[in-house]
């Protein structure tokens, strides 16, 4: 059933939400994206299937491409801050206080 | 018969072109390696010989025309076009135009071949072609406009000519300062010019706003809007030309080098405003009372600038307050609706002046740059062509008969006394006997008694011939300039008069000979008493008297730059400082300051959200897509 899909992909989503929201460190943070990443692929892998159509799967590859490519960036970001202050606290990090 | 001919736009540009070629080959080259003398010489001298040329082109084909349809047009393009005003960026060539542009460019153009040999050393000499080229075709604009707003162009183009050129040694800040002065003084009169142009475009310009479509339309001008008009354009025209109570800047135009003196003295810039009021006779002589405040004021400024020349020591400050003077005859001719008499005393004057003028600075030329009459002397030996040419000039500057200011001047002092207005004319004819008092004074002064300046004296010798030759050419024309308007009472045909008067609206009263005796012997027994005054006084070399009393009074002219310092620039400084430290802070300002404080305080407000650390931020985005995706679904249903 289609609901079923649906709402695993909601939780997958709120609990991405709730990591990147709620935890310090970077790398969970990242991970944290990528889930909610995959729970809007499930979604639309879902959808796909229940209108018998391929745009769905198109749109997932692409997801994944871009997930790929943000990935690849965000780990030089996260090495960065690394190198910068030996830490991956985003506590750490408050440079844009007002 | 064809009155279009497209040549006539040329004239003004000749020089202008002129003007840009030799700015630009000077702006290139003067921090490198300046351009050869001879080179800026010759194109500067290109530009006003041809205009002369085309001038005279113009005139034989206004010639060869009838004489009540005597005018050539050339619309170059439509300026600009605002609902009835429609300005075309025209040029009109009719008499009167035709014999300002002959002259304009003849004197223009020796002066310009007297430059050569006077600037020769300067390091500026080509920027000072290029301003005395634009000098040029400015003026010729204004000579040509067929409109008032086209005239207004070369109005504002001499003035700045005359600001750039009068402060050209530019290392001095007095220089500066009397450039500044002039340039002041004159958007003074120019503020004038502008109301006026503007009550007449509002009274009768939804016709055409061109001399030819105004002169039609001159009859509907009521006599209050007539006499408005008149004034304003006097007051433009006081400025420009240098009458009372706008005359102070001329004097202190002689910071300038002399041939731009000669220039502004003679061919250009104050002679626009008698042409403009005689431009506009068509619309004076319909309103006497504005005439008759033109003709005094005239003669006012002809009686105290004679009085000031007469005390000056500055061989240049002489010539300026004769120029004020003859100034004055002229808008006393003009006022009293002789406009041709006033126009011919323009074009004699210019062609004595210049030569005063030019002969002047070959005198300071001789002597290194010494201008005190006091301490000349002796220079006829040394100087014999400079001499017999000056005196040619003072004689017909003093009105000596038959030297051509004798005619012009007549003309007016007749003119005056034949309309009745017998008050100008005795004041006139008492001008006519100060003027040959002060310009044989300078004579005596300068070149006869004994030297005053032994090691001046020693070295002091005629001109190179590039100075010398303008000098005969206008000492011919200052000759003979006269007889081209003869009076028939010595057998002449006024032939200039005749020439101008289909411009004009020219008034020629009736009166009986013995009036015109009485003018003529009236002015003859003036100069002969101020040249024997002269005579005594400086003739067999006098000593340099201490001025006091009445004299130092003079001197100082009437202190009357002092007084327009302290009751007009004084009280205009004491104002801008009040409206700058109390009215700028406190008025005008603090919009700005409650603007910027407003900002001010909402950035503390919002400042408590930013946070720093990126989860808030992530928190905000979701708070914000959540509220979004909300209001998407409830209008979704």
């Amino acid at each position: 059933m289609i609901q079923d899909y649906l709402i695993l992909s909601i939780i997958l989503f709120c609990i991405g939400i709730i990591g990147v929201v709620s935890r310090r460190n970077v790398l969970v943070i990242f991970m944290s994206i990528e889930l909610m990443l995959n729970a809007a692929n499930l979604a639309f892998i879902a959808f796909s299937r229940f209108h018998q159509s391929m745009d769905g799967h198109v749109l997932a590859m692409m997801v994944m491409a871009v997930a790929a490519a943000e990935a690849a960036l965000a780990l030089a970001v996260v090495i960065l801050l690394h190198k910068h202050k030996s830490k991956l606290d985003t506590n750490v990090f408050s440079l844009l206080k007002g | 018969m064809e009155h279009t001919v497209n040549y006539l736009g040329l004239i003004p540009l000749f020089p202008l072109i002129g003007a840009l070629v030799l700015g630009i080959l000077h702006m290139c080259t003067c921090t490198k390696s300046p351009l050869s003398e001879k080179l800026y010489g010759i194109l500067a001298c290109i530009g006003p010989l041809l205009s002369f040329v085309l001038a005279l082109v113009v005139f034989f084909q206004l010639k060869s025309m009838p004489a009540d349809s005597r005018f050539l047009t050339h619309d170059a393009f439509t300026w600009f076009s605002v609902g009835d005003l429609n300005i075309t960026m025209g040029f009109l060539a009719d008499p009167l135009s035709s014999l300002m542009l002959l002259f304009v460019t003849l004197i223009g153009s020796l002066i310009h071949i007297y430059s050569v040999g006077y600037m020769a050393g300067d390091e500026n000499f080509g920027k000072f072609f290029s301003y005395m080229n634009l000098f040029l075709g400015s003026m010729l604009i204004l000579v040509l406009g067929s409109g008032p707003v086209v005239m207004f162009v070369g109005w504002e183009g001499v003035g700045l000519c005359s600001y750039l050129l009068i402060s050209f040694y530019s290392k001095d800040t007095a220089n500066v300062l009397a450039g500044n002065k002039a340039f002041i003084v004159n958007r003074i009169g120019d503020l004038g010019f502008v109301l006026g142009m503007s009550f007449l475009f509002w009274a009768i310009g939804s016709g055409g706003f061109d001399y030819l479509s105004l002169r039609e339309n001159a009859h509907l001008l009521t006599p209050g809007i007539g006499l408005v008009v008149c004034l304003l354009l006097f007051v433009g025209a006081c400025g420009k030309s240098a009458q009372i109570p706008l005359f102070v800047w001329l004097p202190d135009a002689m910071a300038g080098p002399t041939p731009v003196s000669a220039l502004i003295h003679a061919a250009t810039m104050v002679t626009a405003g008698v042409y403009m009021v005689a431009r506009f006779s068509f619309i004076y002589a319909h309103v006497p009372l504005a005439g008759s405040i033109v003709a005094w004021t005239g003669i006012l400024t002809a009686l105290l600038a004679a009085i000031f020349a007469m005390f000056q020591r500055d061989i240049k400050k002489i010539l300026a307050y004769s120029t004020v003077s003859q100034l004055g005859y002229m808008f006393a001719g003009v006022g009293v609706a002789a406009y041709s008499a006033g126009i011919f005393h323009v074009f004699t004057h210019a062609f004595f002046k210049a030569l005063l003028f030019l002969g002047a600075g070959a005198v300071i030329y001789a002597l290194h740059h010494e201008q005190d009459v006091w301490k000349m002397g002796g220079l006829k030996e040394k100087m014999p062509k400079t001499y017999w040419t000056m005196l040619i000039g003072a004689l017909a500057l003093a009105g000596c008969p038959p030297f051509s200011g004798f005619f012009s001047k007549d003309e007016i002092l007749f003119s005056t006394l034949a309309t009745g207005h017998t008050g100008i004319w005795a004041v006139g004819v008492a001008v006519a006997g100060m003027t040959a008092y002060y310009s044989f004074r300078m004579i005596f002064l300068v070149f006869h008694g004994p030297p005053r300046n032994k090691e001046g004296f020693d070295h002091a010798k005629d001109a190179p011939a590039v100075m010398t030759i303008p000098l005969i050419i206008l000492a011919v024309g200052a000759l003979f300039a006269g007889f081209l308007n003869l009076p028939s009472l010595f057998g002449g045909g006024l032939n200039v008069s005749k020439w101008l008067a289909p411009s004009l609206i020219d008034h020629h009263p009736h009166v009986g000979i013995s009036v015109e005796l009485l003018a003529i012997g009236a002015s003859v027994v003036a100069f002969a008493i101020g040249i024997t005054m002269a005579y005594k006084k400086f003739g067999q070399g006098a000593v340099e008297p201490k001025y006091s009393g009445f004299a130092e009074f003079c001197y100082n002219k009437f202190y009357i730059d002092e007084l327009y310092h302290n009751i007009l620039v004084r009280p205009y400084k004491g104002f801008g400082s009040i409206i700058w430290k109390s009215l700028e802070p406190n008025v005008t300002d603090i919009h700005v300051k409650i603007a910027s404080w407003l900002y001010q305080k909402a950035g503390t407000a919002f400042k408590v959200f930013q946070v720093g650390y990126v989860r808030v931020y992530a928190i905000y985005m979701v708070i914000g897509l959540s509220i979004m995706s909300l209001l998407l679904s409830q209008s979704l249903n």
